[in-house]
């Protein structure tokens, strides 16, 4: 061994951590994983088990417009996201409204699809198994979806009152990041209960 | 990081006389609004102990009902309810807060920090944590009350799926059990968040994450446990709300659901919980080992893979809750094997706790006992936990005595051991008084003969076919004397306990006055005033190894020249 006299300091190089926000929200975006798993197992386990009708494949459709409405929206709050970055807060508000927007036509969708399943072909949670987890499911990722527009309201709110400055970049980014969690959960649904459940 | 209750420095003092209603008013106000990781800490750890004793009153009714053959000092109903509680209240409101309490008082002040990364968050956790404990005991005289139509939870802590439907488990017993729990769960899950983003987020200057102490480290694997255990209990929780609530059909075989997804669900998060509970109590073994043994920890960077291990495997193993449900043999296989896997992890902690002790100059004071019982105690849990988990042999034991004595033998002879250690070791630290040490080893060896006592003979009725969740037996099944033996060392176990809480409030008021580091220890919380000052450090500390104080004593032979 060397016994070159080095103090720790020469050695050591600057002292940076992690931000508190983006770990404490992966944290969180962990334990929503695990909440969604289990229900995704859940629903998995139960396909196709279902004693009476109506089974999913004659009352879903494929909510193709919702979808790429929910999906797109990652793209905007990104383009928000790179807008704060640089400063331009106006056209950060912009596509933080557009984003709003879409996440509102998704749950609207929702909501009709919801309706026409429950008035016009009779599926409750209660009605048989299918119903059960579809609800839970699908109402589980629509939670999420209004929370998520809460938060994104606050922040636009924060905007035409024109607080929201370049230096809140980074917790608009940890809010946006919420958003990309809640986007990338509905491509899991939809590939489970649309795609593969009907 | 507002708090109205901190002295401001140089400010006058309040002049009001010291119990007037304004004083108490604003003592309590200080408590009930406070953000500071140390009260915070010391709020949890109080909330623990309190449990600790309701659950040992339930666990001492349990005994006194089992202590002769066809007794009546409890009916079956109550008796349901009793080893429900007992059991939902030292996993959830025991385990859990203990573990958070020592982890908010102290990683801070082990880091470098001078608080949680989110303080506000780590109030709303310990409050919701507490609304969440209230609740679940306010279902004992919510609705009928104790003796009566009932509502206190009767369906086991395990709350197994047919049980809890509508029309086996009436009232609101089995709500006010999901509610609760996902309530605490919701608290649990905030601290573990804010456990990890300190960690990470927080350290001082040079406090690289090899230097941490093997108590912040463990603290650190668990919480990420946390993230990906509870949720699966808060998910199973919700989807009985939903079969209970609005008719759905998850739990309901009548309608294609079914009984043993619950199970599955349920040990997902019941298996890793153990782990939960038990790596908390290595860390604090980690911590006061090595400065009773006065010897560095053996081996820091294999006692931290191991505990990643544990962690990884521990998700591995549920279903061996389940080996007689009647699953494949493949997946019985593959859980048999799963199960012995986590032997390797913990093996390798003992060797290196074995290690650390070797030709060190060790000294038994009331810590460094209770972990030294700890690590035969866990020796041997760990040892009958690999019978369990062959299969044939947990078919024949499933659901005994057998099996309560083995988890009793991790949860007490490790966890609650490690616990009390931890209680001693920091107590200095938190009230600026040392812990009488005559009535520790008085609590020690009471404990230690009361908890061999009972859990070492209860292995016995459960090889003879006693089981689990039973309320009386007949005289000529030859139980009698093992349960009177029993009994007894549960009752010398809980004297040794009112003991061990005489000690922590007599010693706050009398104790011997303590100095910032009675025991010579070599981790940043001892470099702090006894009790620490609010934002725990006048300067930002830099380490330079993984034992700092040692750096500071010993100017002439530091640790980082030979890192």
């Amino acid at each position: 061994m060397s016994t070159a006299v080095v103090t720790p300091e020469a050695v050591e190089s600057p002292w940076v951590l992690p931000s508190k926000g983006r770990v404490g929200m992966a944290c969180l975006i962990i334990a929503e994983t695990a909440i969604f798993t289990i229900f995704v197992v859940a629903y998995v386990y139960y396909m196709g088990k279902t004693t009476s009708g109506p089974t999913p494949r004659e009352v879903l459709s494929l909510p193709i417009f919702n979808s790429i409405c929910l999906l797109s929206s990652s793209v905007t709050i990104w383009l928000a996201e790179h807008a704060i970055e640089r400063g331009e807060i106006r056209k950060f508000g912009v596509w933080w409204a557009v984003t709003i927007a879409l996440g509102a036509i998704f749950l609207i969708g929702t909501a009709n699809e919801w309706r026409t399943l429950i008035y016009h072909d009779g599926l409750t949670v209660s009605t048989n198994l299918f119903g059960t987890t579809f609800y839970c499911l699908v109402g589980l990722h629509a939670s999420h979806v209004i929370i998520g527009l809460l938060g994104l309201l606050t922040v636009l709110i924060f905007t035409l009152t024109g607080r929201v400055k370049q230096e809140h970049s980074e917790r608009v980014q940890v809010l946006a990041l919420y958003w990309h969690f809640v986007d990338a959960v509905w491509i899991v649904v939809f590939t489970v209960v649309y795609v593969i459940g009907r | 990081m507002a708090d109205s209750s901190l002295p401001i420095p140089g400010a006058l003092e309040v002049t009001s006389p010291r119990y007037s209603q304004a004083a108490i008013l604003q003592w309590l106000n200080s408590w009930v609004t406070t953000v500071d990781h140390k009260k915070l800490g010391i709020l949890y750890t109080l909330y623990a102990i309190f449990f600790l004793l309701v659950g040992g009153v339930e666990a001492m009714a349990i005994r006194i009902q089992l202590i002769r053959p066809n007794n009546t000092f409890l009916s079956p109903e109550v008796f349901n309810r009793l080893f429900t509680m007992h059991g939902t209240t030292m996993v959830f409101l025991v385990g859990m807060t203990f573990i958070f309490g020592f982890a908010n008082y102290l990683i801070p002040l082990m880091i470098g920090a001078r608080d949680m990364a989110f303080p506000r968050l780590n109030a709303f956790s310990f409050w919701v944590t507490a609304f969440g404990g209230l609740m679940i005991y306010y279902s004992f005289i919510g609705g009928y009350g104790l003796f009566g139509d009932g509502s206190a939870p009767d369906v086991g802590w395990f709350a197994y799926a047919p049980l809890t439907a509508k029309a086996f488990s009436r009232g609101h017993s089995t709500d006010f059990w999901a509610l609760s729990l996902i309530v605490t769960g919701f608290g649990t899950v905030g601290a573990a968040i804010n456990v990890i983003a300190t960690i990470l987020c927080m350290r001082c200057k040079g406090m690289t994450m090899m230097r941490l102490p093997l108590f912040a480290w463990l603290n650190f694997a668990v919480s990420g446990l946390i993230l990906v255990t509870i949720t699966p209990l808060t998910a199973a929780q919700i989807m009985l709300l939903v079969d209970r609530y609005l008719g759905g059909h998850f739990f309901d075989t009548q309608s294609g659901g079914s009984a043993m997804i619950w199970m599955h669900f349920f040990w997902i998060f019941g298996h890793p919980e153990v782990y939960v509970l038990v790596l908390p109590a290595f860390a604090i073994a980690n911590e006061i080992i090595p400065v009773f043994s006065r010897k560095a920890i053996f081996g820091y960077p294999a006692m931290v893979a191991a505990s990643m291990g544990i962690v990884f495997i521990s998700l591995g193993v549920w279903a061996h809750h389940m080996f007689t449900i009647g699953m494949t043999s493949v997946s019985n296989a593959f859980f048999s094997l799963s199960t012995m896997l986590v032997g390797i992890p913990t093996g390798m902690k003992i060797f290196n706790w074995v290690a650390t002790m070797w030709g060190g100059k060790l000294r038994f004071a009331t810590p460094m006992l209770f972990c030294t019982a700890f690590l035969f105690q866990f020796l041997i849990a760990g040892l009958t936990g690999i019978m369990l988990s062959v299969v044939p042999w947990n078919w024949q034991l499933h659901n005994s005595y057998f099996v309560i004595a083995h988890f009793h033998y991790v949860l007490v002879g490790a966890i609650v051991f490690c616990i009390f250690a931890g209680l001693y070791y920091w107590y200095p630290k938190v009230t600026g008084r040392m812990m009488n040490e005559t009535l520790g080893k008085w609590h020690f060896w009471l404990f230690l003969i009361g908890f061999h006592i009972t859990f070492d003979i209860m292995h016995i009725p459960g090889m003879l076919g006693m089981p689990r969740s039973i309320y009386t037996y007949e005289a000529s099944r030859g139980w009698g004397t093992l349960n009177m033996i029993v009994s007894i060392g549960g009752f010398i176990q809980a004297i040794a306990v009112l003991l061990f809480a005489f000690n922590l409030v007599w010693s706050y008021f009398y104790g011997e006055k303590a100095g910032n580091d009675p025991w010579d220890a070599w981790t940043l919380e001892w470099t702090t005033a006894s009790p620490p000052p609010a934002y725990n450090f006048e300067d930002d500390p830099v380490v330079r190894s993984r034992r700092p104080l040692w750096d500071l004593k010993h100017t002439e032979d530091t640790d980082w020249k030979y890192e």
